[in-house]
């Protein structure tokens, strides 16, 4: 039976549109974390420590999203996990975006003049104390528009979960168009969901860029 | 003992030696003015003071603390030495009373309302009681450099370092700054300042150091030093620096 | 429980490997010629055409910059035939690719536009010169030249995201992995195989693009660089 795309149809991909809200946080959280870690390793003053986190942040950016979250998934499976596809979808998303945040902050932290290392160091903090109350909260700042303007990456990069099973709006098009069979309908409708997420985090993100660093020049 | 010893202190940045042997002591209370050249390395050997630099040879001792490059030896040094940059450097995401809070509360553990008191008493002491809540952003250069001043008297140190606190203000800010170092030093505060201020140098400094060369050139009770140099490169710098 | 790894199977598909490795790199280099190229007149049209047509290629740029490429992909490949237009799976993707390519390629060149000084206009218009060969001859090079690090990472992420056009059933690297997956039961082997090609694939690109610019930019190689990120398709 072939349905046409109307308002169940619609409906259908506004559920999906969620769940693909509910993965680009669950990854984002997660990323952040992992991805806070390697930014920090990265500037260790050990050199092994920050030799691990580059080649780890350069092996995850130069392969595809879709391998990273192929090989998260079969090795996840492999050890012997059986997870559920939203916590499947969100670990593996979540590797590659650790990459991507833990470079990104490495730039914020390292946006800081040396200077507040200096001076917090003369004033006897230890380095932990230099990260949480000097570097950090100003490395937070700065680091505001080009995180908003990852999300917009995330965002798009999650249509393509579908490999390990799980129904985003992407997946959810493909499932209506196998129905209806009317791909401009449909797709166009995808497109446009996609875009009224997107689009408004890009222009935030522009938009606190030249904020932020206005505040930071007077 | 004295409160600052000096000796023999080699310094190199890769293969640019910047100081080639200085020794210098500071007894406890004096005021030393480190004058010189640009790039004679006045601001190298103030850093070589509280290990913001590393050094390749000699010893430096600052009130009974040997400069040793470990992060617990550093911080136990640091504690009992200030120091205050051309650049401020305030933490411009506090306020001035958290700027001068956080590290006598984080580093010494001083109870909060204590910290806020010491806090208080420094901040009138540079005469800007009234900026407590203010952040940086909002003050004038001098204003800045005085929290500056203030941040590190809060750690109650031993002996301050000043590196050209005011080559970075309208000439017409200079002047308060100067005044609350002024102060400082009659208080009792051990001082070392590199400074292009010749007559504060003069007027305040006890001793006078002048530095060419990554050397000490010359060195004396500051009103001699100043009126009668000994050797040419001091006359001729005291000279072009009167123009 | 111990994984046995087993890669001989994998491996002894590697011809198979290689057909989907050169139709990554036909892909690749296709779009990225052919987007550069499609990025350079949109660019040109911002600077010296109409108002309107300047914000017609603005709309593009952010509309696809807004966009799974996923997505587009399948507007091409599902939605072009439903009004007569048929294009094979590998024509799609080269198409989609080329299109995403463009909108990205546009904005980065937009930003090496802007960073050329306006003397260097100005001096182009005492000389009598039009605007459209003050773009021509003035502006573009430099331009490409300041971005061309931020450039290349675009086209490296571009090479990437073709992995993507396996999902339209496209035999390049990805697409040739999935059917080796399914022949072998080899899934996570595969998969190893398929990244480190990949990594191969990219840092490579990533080493040529870097010659290519000293190459074709000598004399601006050592300019100070627009700073634009690269961003994921
Ligand atoms: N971090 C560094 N790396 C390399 N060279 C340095 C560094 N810091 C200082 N130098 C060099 O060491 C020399 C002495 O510098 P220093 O800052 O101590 O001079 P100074 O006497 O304070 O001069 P000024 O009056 O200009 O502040 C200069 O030649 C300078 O270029
Ligand atoms: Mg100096």
């Amino acid at each position: 039976m072939i349905e046409s795309f109307g308002w169940p149809e619609f409906m259908f991909l506004v559920r999906a549109t969620g769940w693909t809200l509910v993965l680009t946080v669950v990854a984002f959280l997660f990323g952040s974390i992992v991805g806070g870690a390697f930014a920090i390793m990265r500037l260790a003053q050990s050199r092994i420590l920050r030799n691990v986190a580059s080649v780890y942040i350069l092996v995850i950016q130069s392969v595809p999203v879709l391998m990273v979250l192929f090989l998260s998934y079969y090795g996840l499976s492999l050890a012997g996990f059986d997870i559920p596809p939203l916590i499947a979808a969100s670990l593996s998303l979540g590797i590659y975006v650790s990459a991507y945040l833990a470079e990104i902050w490495r730039g914020s932290i390292e946006a800081v003049p040396f200077q507040q290392w200096e001076a917090s160091s003369s004033l006897a903090m230890t380095r932990g104390q230099q990260y949480r109350y000097v570097i950090l909260p100003q490395a937070l700042r700065i680091s505001v528009p080009p995180t908003v303007g990852f999300l917009v990456q995330l965002v798009k990069n999650t249509s393509i979960v579908s490999v390990v099973g799980f129904v985003d709006l992407a997946r959810a098009g493909q499932l209506i168009n196998n129905a209806t069979f009317q791909p401009f309908q449909v797709f166009g409708s995808v497109a446009v969901i996609y875009f009224l997420i997107c689009f408004p985090l890009s222009r935030l993100s522009k938009h606190l860029e030249k904020v932020l660093h206005v505040g930071r020049t007077h | 003992m004295s409160a600052v010893h000096i000796e023999n202190v080699h310094k190199s940045f890769g293969k640019l030696e910047v100081l080639k042997g200085v020794s210098l002591t500071v007894e406890a209370g004096q005021v030393v003015a480190i004058i010189g050249r640009s790039g004679s390395g006045k601001s190298t050997l103030l850093r070589c003071i509280n290990g913001l630099e590393t050094i390749q040879s000699g010893r430096i001792e600052v009130v009974g603390h040997t400069v040793t490059y470990t992060d617990e030896k550093l911080r136990a040094l640091r504690k009992d030495v200030g120091i205050v940059f051309q650049s401020y450097n305030l933490f411009p995401h506090l306020t001035v009373g958290q700027n001068i809070m956080l590290a006598p509360r984080i580093t010494k553990g001083v109870p909060k309302e204590e910290a806020r008191a010491q806090a208080e008493k420094v901040l009138a002491q540079v005469g800007l009681s009234e900026k407590f809540d203010v952040y940086p952003d909002n003050l004038s250069g001098g204003q800045q450099q005085r929290v500056a001043i203030a941040r590190s008297l809060a750690m109650q140190p031993k002996v301050m370092l000043f590196d050209e606190v005011t080559s970075a203000l309208d000439p017409e800010l200079t002047g308060e700054v100067l005044l609350v170092m002024e102060e400082l030093a009659r208080g009792g505060m051990t001082m070392l300042l590199v400074t292009h201020e010749m007559n504060f140098a003069r007027s305040v400094a006890d001793f006078t150091v002048f530095m060419h060369q990554g050397k000490v050139w010359e060195m004396g009770p500051s009103e001699e030093l100043f009126s009668h140099p000994k050797t040419p490169e001091l006359a001729a710098f005291v000279k072009s620096t009167l123009k | 429980m111990q994984y046995q790894f087993q890669f001989n199977s994998v491996l002894a598909e590697s011809g198979f490997i290689m057909q989907g490795i050169l139709l990554t790199i036909y892909l690749s280099i296709g779009s990225i010629i052919l987007g550069s190229i499609i990025a350079i007149l949109f660019s040109a049209l911002r600077a010296n055409g109409p108002r309107w047509v300047g914000g017609l290629v603005d709309v593009y740029v952010e509309l696809l910059r807004n966009t799974p490429f996923l997505v587009q992909l399948f507007i091409i490949f599902f939605g072009l035939p439903s009004i007569g237009i048929r294009l094979t799976a590998d024509q799609a993707a080269l198409l989609a690719m080329t299109l995403n390519l463009a909108a990205y390629s546009t904005e980065i060149i937009r930003a090496g536009v802007d960073s050329i000084h306006r003397s260097q206009i100005e001096a182009g218009l005492s000389l009598a010169m039009t605007k459209r060969q003050i773009f021509q001859h003035v502006i573009i090079v430099p331009a490409i030249a300041k971005v061309w690090p931020a450039l290349s990472s675009q086209f490296v992420l571009m090479l990437l995201a073709s992995s993507i056009c396996s999902f339209i059933s496209v035999q390049e690297l990805s697409g040739v992995t999935a059917i080796i997956e399914q022949r072998t039961f080899r899934s996570f082997e595969s998969y190893i195989v398929a990244t480190l090609l990949y990594l191969v694939l990219a840092l490579t690109l990533k080493v040529g693009l870097l010659g290519l610019g000293r190459l074709i930019f000598p004399r601006v190689s050592g300019l100070s660089r627009v700073q634009v990120k690269g961003e994921a398709a």
